[in-house]
């Protein structure tokens, strides 16, 4: 890593400012240490409703990505001016109208996914990650820091949707975007894009995580004994 | 069978709005350790959805025709509101389930299953009363999931689970197992 990127965080915040940290490191935590679906449990819905084909996960992540990135700067840009007692009723508000913005782009640029993502489009508006970013991150710091959380977390969940379905279309169709991956003599496991399935997939990654977490706690253990 | 207990019966079993379309996982994972808690949120769950139902009707009927853009802004706002009203009557007269509902009260707000509903009686067009019957069949059908999770989840505490399946993962594979159970009701629209 490289020096400290200065922060814009100078101003005077209303609640005690999170400590000035890089903004590499704002951006990484989300992908990582902090990863929305696989480490705050948040999202969890679309995580798995539009997780059956590769290309819906994809197209999910970016919208979600675009309306966080977007919300979050806005409601960092103004918020010295949101009394706090009208603050999740205007950042609701300001996160509806993105999504609005994004409904309408989906279904002007690319029909054939905003027809198979259907409701789940709109549904953004309540996706935890979005305003739980704003109140715990975007409301206390500036713009460029917020943006760059906002991307950190973005791409943290575009990556954990990349995860689930890939692995969920691999399974459960035999091919990845639509190109046969497995060969014609595949049986596919239809199970796996169907709903029990997106439940197994998460919960697997999460006994796999749990399982290491065990393994390096043991291993500590160990150690120091 | 009629209409009605078609609309019904498929949101309450088919197509539940928790197991078979991922509708308000946050509290199904959250506030499922205990039954008593978990039902008294289902019947304060579909409270709202029945409220929301009446309000997006109305919105729809006389406010959103010639604006369709801003139906997302609408929607959001009238849930937001109901909430609060709910809210505060719980606050007032049923202190205890008050503060062990917590957070997750104010959260039904975000709760999908409620946004969910309100977008899908728009793509569905149902009228006033298939909306009512549509809100009765989600909220029973979000009662009975939270319900069942939560028995199993009381007999999961006391058993001997390996360390490495004590966080979620347990919890989402049995979530799995519910879900296909309900998968076994897909049937019931063939006849």
């Amino acid at each position: 890593m490289n020096a400290p990127i200065p922060t814009a965080a100078t101003d005077e915040p209303r609640v005690p400012a999170t400590p000035p940290s890089p903004l590499w490191l704002d951006f990484w935590s989300g992908i990582s240490a902090n990863n929305p679906v696989f480490v705050q449990m948040l999202g969890l819905c679309p995580a798995m409703a539009v997780s059956n084909s590769l290309a819906n996960g994809l197209a999910m992540g970016l919208a979600t990505t675009f309306v966080l990135m977007c919300s979050s700067f806005l409601i960092s840009a103004v918020r010295n001016y949101i009394a706090s007692e009208v603050r999740l009723t205007s950042y609701i508000l300001i996160i509806a109208t993105f999504v609005t913005v994004a409904d309408m782009v989906l279904a002007a640029g690319f029909p054939e996914i905003s027809k198979a993502l259907g409701p789940f489009i709109p549904l953004i508006v309540v996706n935890c990650i979005i305003l739980g970013r704003a109140e715990a991150f975007a409301g206390k710091v500036g713009p460029t820091r917020a943006l760059a959380d906002a991307l950190g977390m973005g791409a943290g969940f575009t990556f954990a949707l990349i995860l689930i379905s890939g692995f969920r279309e691999l399974l459960g169709s035999g091919s990845l975007l639509g190109f046969n991956v497995l060969g014609p003599r595949y049986e596919p496991w239809v199970f796996m894009v169907m709903p029990p399935g997106g439940f197994l997939t998460l919960g697997l990654i999460f006994l796999v995580m749990g399982w290491r977490m065990e393994h390096a706690a043991g291993r500590g253990k160990g150690a120091a004994s | 069978m009629s209409d009605l207990a078609w609309i019904f019966f498929s949101t309450l079993l088919v197509n539940n709005f928790t197991l078979a379309m991922f509708l308000g996982l946050c509290s199904f994972f959250g506030v499922t350790s205990k039954i008593d808690t978990a039902w008294r949120l289902g019947a304060a769950n579909t409270f709202v959805l029945v409220i929301t139902a009446v309000s997006v009707w109305l919105l729809n009927t006389f406010l959103l025709a010639r604006t369709p853009f801003l139906r997302t802004i609408a929607f959001i706002v009238v849930i937001a509101s109901t909430v609060q009203i709910v809210e505060m009557i719980i606050k007032k007269y049923l202190p205890v389930l008050f503060r062990e509902l917590g957070i997750y009260l104010p959260l039904i707000t975000t709760n999908c299953a409620i946004l969910g509903l309100a977008l899908f009686q728009t793509t569905r067009s149902y009228n006033l009363i298939e909306g009512i019957v549509f809100a009765f069949g989600a909220g029973l059908g979000l009662t009975l999931a939270l319900t069942l999770m939560a028995s199993i989840r009381e007999r999961i505490d006391v058993a001997d689970v390996p360390a490495m399946a004590r966080r979620m993962g347990l919890v989402l594979v049995v979530a799995s197992c519910l879900s296909m159970a309900f998968m076994g009701f897909a049937g019931l629209g063939s006849q």
